[in-house]
């Protein structure tokens, strides 16, 4: 397997779904190749940081205006 | 709780913030106000950092979860629980969230999927920028500097990409219920969401790689 090809199965490999045959060509080639460990290192790294990052709080008067919003809507559909 | 089980209505349990999704949603059903209120405000932060991400504008982001939430109302008599709440509640945001987009680009062109449906691989974006952290995400989360460099990255993305990253990684919705979310087919899904990583990962990585442990890509390999 080489670098190019190993783009094409990253994401399965990356979320764990990869085929268990080319799991491990693609650990084979990683053994010998540090950038490509890198890479894979740098993206799960990347998916676990905006994973855990933080909400974007809804601002209280929105928050009001939604609320209001699905009152006024729930009072017009539930007589 | 199992089926067919007389349900207590909210103001008889003793803490409704342990009501499962499942349960609020039946005693919404029946007519419950405050079960829908609480699905809405254990949901609605969820919702509204989704949409505030795609779509980048406080107050189109307002307007998305408000016409999400309206929309849930609307359809919640119809939902029969084939996804979970939570995946149901995620795809009406995504809709509402792209609905806003169109109206906000309306007269625009949509730009064009042709390049990458001809040689999706070729789209593939390569590493430029390989090195180490410095720290681990552990250490950056709590950072609001890297929350803004985050937050920021999403920018260089498109509103496609950008949308199927959140939902497949921060989401965690699977490639399936993240193509129909999007109406947009699996293979698509799959490589919008490697192009996305790939993207995210060389923004990151310039910011925040030790210069000094900087790899050269293999041409060879």
């Amino acid at each position: 397997m080489k670098c190019e090809e190993l783009l094409k199965v990253l994401n399965e490999y990356v979320d764990g779904t990869v085929d268990p045959v080319i799991c491990k060509e693609f650990e084979k080639h990683m053994e010998g190749c540090d950038p490509c460990q890198v890479v894979v290192d740098n993206i799960r790294k990347t998916i676990t940081l905006y994973r855990n990052g933080n909400p974007v709080s809804l601002p209280p008067e929105c928050r009001e205006r939604l609320h209001a919003a699905l009152r006024q809507r729930w009072k017009q559909t539930h007589h | 709780m199992p089926s067919g089980t007389k349900m207590a209505g909210m103001e008889q349990l003793a803490d409704p913030s342990q009501v499962p999704d499942a349960d609020l949603v039946r005693l919404a059903q029946a007519g419950d106000l405050s079960a829908f209120e609480a699905l809405t405000s254990r949901h609605e932060t969820r919702v509204y950092t989704l949409v505030w991400r795609i779509l980048r504008h406080p107050q189109d982001a307002e307007d998305a979860t408000q016409q999400t939430f309206l929309s849930v109302l609307e359809h919640l008599s119809g939902f029969r629980g084939d996804s979970t709440f939570s995946t149901w509640l995620l795809r009406i945001a995504t809709h509402a969230a792209l609905k806003v987009l169109r109206r906000r680009k309306r007269g625009e062109p949509e730009p064009s999927d042709e390049a990458i449906e001809a040689d999706p691989w070729g789209t593939v974006p390569r590493p430029e920028y390989i090195a180490d952290w410095r720290q681990s995400p552990e250490e950056l989360v709590h950072s609001q500097e890297v929350q803004r460099l985050l937050n920021n990255a999403l920018e260089v993305l498109d509103e496609k990409h950008r949308a199927v990253f959140l939902l497949r990684d921060v989401e965690g919705l699977s490639i399936q219920e993240t193509a129909q979310a999007l109406g947009m087919t699996a293979a698509n899904v799959k490589v919008r969401l490697l192009r996305a990583r790939l993207r995210l990962r060389e923004e990151l990585t310039r910011k925040l790689g030790d210069p000094e442990t900087r790899l050269l890509r293999h041409q060879h390999h």
